[in-house]
């Protein structure tokens, strides 16, 4: 069983767009598991219509809950926090000290250091994590509640019981949608992966945050090849991008166009392969053709290139 | 007044947003005689000195306090690890394991030391550069590669914010990451208005709700409800789920950017909106107008 994650640097590139799409491609060829891991705005699930099997509460961190009976408003908890979660009574008769819930990191500092133990850590349920079914295969995503916290954890919880889905299951393939970034979703996301495949727009932006999107998954081992997304936008910053990956020795695997046929196919709740089969799908099924190719072979630094 | 612009989507035209309303402020003296503080809190993929080019004058970096443990007082009790929320530090027969990737740098550890045999030292995870972008004060943080945590560069990126001994900046500007996470919310935290930058799409809009929850909890838990409101970019794309979104919850459509291949190519380049197409200035500065209006 073989893990690929679409990672780009840059939000917007195309991400959710080409792992839809090669979901599709590749579930006429072989057993394949879905991950969605952009857990803080999972978009994976709009167009691949999932059908829920299972629902789980997921516990991110804890929460310092401050018992007012107890609290001598005495600003210990204020003064040991580094994160600004405690707040200070407002002159109220009778008001002491609450916490933040959005800035609380759940270190417990406070709980150790209150002098009248009037602070108690408790679980928050941060999220919720699906096993859903979709015409391609079974997909496990997640949302984050908004503003929490260990969108990481989170990430590592979906993508650990996908593969343990696939595997159990003998899938071939698992394919992780990831998040946009390199900090510690993408980490995440990426740990375990057997190819990165980063999808990157002919920008100067887009540019910018391939090369460190590629420098995160150089540091952790993972293989990567790349894509082009709207490649006819730009065609210098397209050569520039290919030049990049020629001298870097990664396989550029796919040019896919810019089609406004995306965001159609998007309305309609589908990947752009299952919407129609123009310029933009075939550039996507070449694109598929590359990766399956490179898929168990650790993405081998490419002699073409 | 600080705004924060942000999306939940990536890729939606945040700093191209936030970036044309910095240097149309700047350029009008009209709008405020004093220079905007522009802030790009995207530390994982700071975008915004590819339009600005600023000039940097200064780097520092920083980082969050990690422990380190003074072996002639380590009595190898276990009480850090056994404190610790993380699972940042572990004792192991005669020796203290530091896993500074996991580390908050909350300094729990060190308080409840028994020996007082934790200090702490500083583990660098980013820099923060700073400098002028012609009349705009610029600072961006830049995140390690392999550095899992954001949000700690983005508090020290934002102590710029009313700092002493820099000139007064009536306007801060922050551009935030994609996501509805941490990062998000530390960068909306204390800001007086969001600027969500959204795309008329399925994508867009459900990316959207997500921000405006943020913006949300974050109003409710500074007690101060944060005001909202949102820009269309690509207008003409899609569909009208992001329009009747708005008008059922209330939330006031600034500013419409039009789906323009000049704007897409001027983007791809490097060169903002207000430099390729100078019509524009005004109608950033009529969009600051608005926040103006509806942060009061």
């Amino acid at each position: 069983m073989n893990q690929l994650v679409i990672l780009s640097g840059k939000g917007g590139t195309g991400k959710t767009t080409v792992a839809a799409a090669l979901a599709h491609l590749a579930s006429e060829e072989m057993p394949v598991v879905l991950a969605d891991a952009d857990v803080d705005a999972a978009n994976l699930e709009l167009v691949l219509s999932p059908q829920v099997q299972e629902t789980h509460d997921f516990i991110g961190g804890k929460l310092a809950i401050i018992n007012p009976n107890a609290c001598t408003a005495c600003g210990i908890c204020a003064e040991v926090c580094r994160f600004e979660a405690p707040h200070p009574p407002q002159g109220g008769v009778g008001e002491v000290y609450t916490i933040d819930p959005l800035a609380c990191e759940g270190c417990a500092s406070c709980f150790y250091q209150c002098p009248v133990e009037a602070i108690r850590m408790e679980d928050q349920v941060a999220g919720r994590w699906f096993r859903s079914d979709t015409r391609f295969g079974p997909l496990f995503h997640a949302h984050l509640f908004a503003g929490q916290e260990n969108s990481g954890k989170l990430v590592t919880m979906v993508k650990q019981q996908a593969r343990l889905w696939a595997l159990d299951s003998g899938a071939d393939l698992l394919i992780v949608d990831g998040p946009p970034g390199i900090g510690c979703p993408v980490i995440a996301a990426s740990a375990g992966a057997d190819l990165a495949l980063l999808v990157v727009e002919p920008t100067i932006s887009g540019i910018h945050d391939l090369k460190r999107v590629l420098a995160t998954t150089n540091h952790f081992g993972v293989p990567a090849l790349v894509c082009i997304n709207k490649a006819d936008i730009n065609l210098r910053r397209s050569a520039e991008v290919s030049a990049f990956c020629a001298a870097q020795g990664i396989a550029l695997v796919g040019q896919v166009p810019y089609d406004t046929v995306v965001t159609a196919a998007m309305v309609q709740g589908l990947p752009v392969t299952a919407y129609g089969d123009g310029p933009m799908s075939q550039a996507i099924r070449d694109l598929w053709r590359e990766v399956k190719e490179r898929i168990g072979k650790g993405g081998e630094r490419d002699a073409r290139f | 007044m600080i705004i924060a612009v942000a999306s939940g989507k990536g890729g939606t035209g945040k700093t191209t947003v936030a970036v044309n309303l910095a240097l149309s402020i700047a350029a009008d003296q009209s709008v405020s005689p004093a220079r905007p503080l522009f802030l790009d809190c995207d530390v994982e993929e700071p975008n915004a000195h590819l339009f600005l080019n600023p000039t940097i004058e200064h780097r520092e970096e920083v980082g969050i306090l990690i422990p380190e443990v003074d072996y002639s007082k380590c009595t190898f009790c276990g009480r850090c690890a056994e404190v610790c929320a993380y699972h940042a530090i572990a004792v192991v027969k005669q020796k203290v394991l530091v896993f500074p990737e996991l580390c908050h740098g909350c300094g729990s550890c060190t308080l409840n030391c028994p020996e007082e045999a934790i200090h702490e030292v500083l583990n660098v995870t980013g820099v923060i550069e700073e400098g002028w972008a012609g009349g705009i004060r610029f600072a961006h943080g830049i995140l390690n590669i392999g550095e899992p945590m954001a949000v700690p560069l983005i508090r020290q990126l934002k102590k710029r914010i009313g700092e002493a001994g820099l000139p007064p900046h009536p306007v801060v500007i922050l551009d935030a990451s994609p996501g509805t996470s941490c990062p998000v919310v530390e960068t909306m935290r204390g800001a007086d208005f969001v600027l969500l930058v959204t795309e008329p799409t399925p994508f867009g809009l459900h990316d959207l709700r997500l921000a405006v929850e943020v913006a949300r909890e974050v109003g409710a838990s500074s007690r101060i409800p944060l005001p909202v409101g949102v820009v269309i970019n690509r207008d003409g794309v899609g569909d009208r789920g992001v329009e009747d979104y708005c008008a059922a919850e209330g939330i006031p459509i600034l500013m419409r950017i039009p789906l323009d291949r000049r704007i897409a190519e001027a983007y791809s380049e490097g060169v903002t909106i207000v430099e390729a197409l100078p019509e524009y200035q005004e109608r950033f500065v009529e969009l600051y107008r608005r926040i103006e209006e509806l942060a009061r």
